[in-house]
């Protein structure tokens, strides 16, 4: 991700970096996350788990396994790839197309779930509406994030939220993740030092 | 990614490999209840033909629609070309009404290259004289691929009409870029000199079927082009079959996992016999079906982006 442009000052000051969770906080989030959404479906029935690339997928997988822990039901996990449904496909050099993986029992009338890193303007969930609507028909969707951080231009709203971190458009949230990146974090970069 | 793709040559191993990864995404579509993405959606693909084709205009049309691409087809026959209008002249009509990517097959070898100077948008050959067709390549390194596995180490077989066929030269330059091993079979009359060389190092020539089949993953069948018959490559349809067609026995021959494949349209009887054909073996409707993805594959990295 890049770093918003420097600010005016000189000599050029090193771009802030906050972490915001670290490896445990993270785990206990995705713990937190599993038991709303045992809570809030009742013990999670009927309900499928869409990741979508590249970090909601592993997020994914570790709700479904926490909640197998927790109250010993399995919960399908699928991937779900959006690229071709972007709405900014043409703006960018052609992106890669992802696999996208179905759960065997599929996803028509079941409670699907999606699942992914940050929610920031809404574009990336509105584009795995769309997707979703072309693979099947479920009864009903909700959306899992580890984190908000606000600015949404389009009207939508996340059932789970791992963390809200009010931030300014200068700044960027990056997450990592063990499955990809090797380590479990979010930070904030960028903005004003303080 | 490339702009246009006029030549099985002009894709390094990566982007070929990408064009297959994007192919095998492609495919998944075919078996859901709504065959549609939106990728596409606003761009104008023009199906130019001047030769007669069934499965690859078809194919072309199929990929650009599941795309959501808006598809003119326009074929010699019945249009303006009859009247004198030159192929450049056809070409700034089509440009000025805004077409982002045109599909062309011409009886003229090289035609599609020209094209490709006078439009701004991406050029696909779809087949040019006795040149090249490389989303025909593709769409056979796919069904390679995904019926064997990998495509590095194969052994190919590239049987017949060798000096007439796009889909040859096309194959040899794809197929050696990833890494396969082609032989070309053939009478010596429809194999041209040092075409081996010319297209890639490591390809091979040999005019006697028998003696390569029971070595080789993959064989090729190229369609005998009636029309050339007469033009004693030759001596007889009866001659041809009995030494370059593929029949049971010599199917019987192919080692265990080998598969045959045929570009279509087939001769039965002549260059394959239907005891062929219709084996397990054949992959001649899967490499309709693959088709379709592997166009969608080509379409969408040739204009789903910003690459201009």
């Amino acid at each position: 991700m890049a770093y918003p442009p420097a600010a005016r000052s000189s000599p050029p000051q090193q771009p802030s970096v906050k972490v915001i969770l670290a490896s445990a906080d993270v785990q206990r989030v995705v713990d937190r996350i599993a038991h709303q959404i045992l809570e809030k479906t009742q013990g999670a029935a009927n309900t499928v788990l869409l990741g979508i690339p590249t970090r909601g997928t592993p997020l994914a997988r570790r709700l479904a396994d926490r909640i197998s822990t927790f109250e010993d039901v399995a919960v399908p996990v699928g991937v779900l790839d959006i690229t071709l449904y972007r709405d900014d496909l043409r703006r960018h050099a052609t992106r890669a197309v992802g696999p996208t993986e179905l759960p065997p029992g599929g996803i028509d009338g079941k409670r699907v779930i999606l699942v992914d890193d940050v929610l920031f303007s809404g574009r990336t969930v509105r584009a795995a509406l769309d997707a979703l609507n072309d693979v099947g028909r479920p009864a009903s969707v909700q959306l899992a994030v580890l984190v908000d951080r606000g600015h949404r231009e389009l009207p939508i709203r996340a059932d789970y939220v791992g963390k809200n971190i009010p931030t300014s458009l200068a700044e960027s949230v990056k997450v990592t993740l063990a499955e990809i990146d090797g380590t479990d974090e979010v930070k904030l970069y960028g903005g004003t030092a303080s | 990614m490339i702009k246009h793709l006029l030549s099985g040559g002009d894709l390094d191993a990566d982007t070929a490999t990408e064009i297959l990864d994007t192919a095998a995404e492609m495919a998944t579509v075919a078996g859901r209840e709504i065959k549609k993405l939106p990728a596409l959606r606003g761009r104008t693909v023009v199906n130019l033909f001047y030769e007669d084709s069934t499965r690859t205009r078809i194919s072309f049309e199929a990929a650009a629609k599941r795309l959501s691409a808006d598809v003119i087809n326009f074929s010699a026959k019945g249009s303006s070309v009859t009247k004198g209008e030159s192929l450049k002249d056809t070409a700034l009509t089509l440009q000025a009404m805004g077409a982002d990517a045109v599909v062309i097959r011409h009886p003229a070898s090289g035609a599609p290259h020209r094209l490709a100077n006078w439009v701004d948008g991406s050029v696909v050959n779809a087949g040019d004289g006795t040149h090249e067709h490389p989303t025909q390549a593709l769409l056979d390194a796919y069904t390679m691929r995904a019926r064997l596995g990998r495509l590095a180490g194969l052994s190919v077989a590239v049987v017949g009409d060798v000096l007439h066929s796009r889909v040859a030269r096309s194959n040899v330059l794809l197929l050696s870029t990833l890494g396969a091993k082609v032989t070309l079979v053939g009478p010596p009359t429809l194999i041209p000199v040092d075409i081996a060389g010319a297209l890639a190092p490591g390809t091979d020539v040999s005019y006697d079927l028998d003696s390569v089949l029971p070595n080789v993953d993959v064989v090729m069948m190229l369609r005998v082009q009636r029309e050339r018959m007469n033009d004693s490559y030759f001596p007889s349809a009866r001659e041809y079959a009995r030494r370059y067609g593929l029949d049971g026995p010599r199917m019987r021959r192919l080692p265990e996992h080998a598969i045959v494949m045929h570009p279509g349209p087939m001769n039965r009887g002549m260059e394959i016999t239907p005891e062929v054909a219709d084996s397990p073996r054949s992959t001649i409707v899967e490499q309709v079906t693959n088709g379709v993805s592997v166009r969608m594959a080509v379409l969408y990295l040739l204009l789903g982006g910003n690459n201009r």
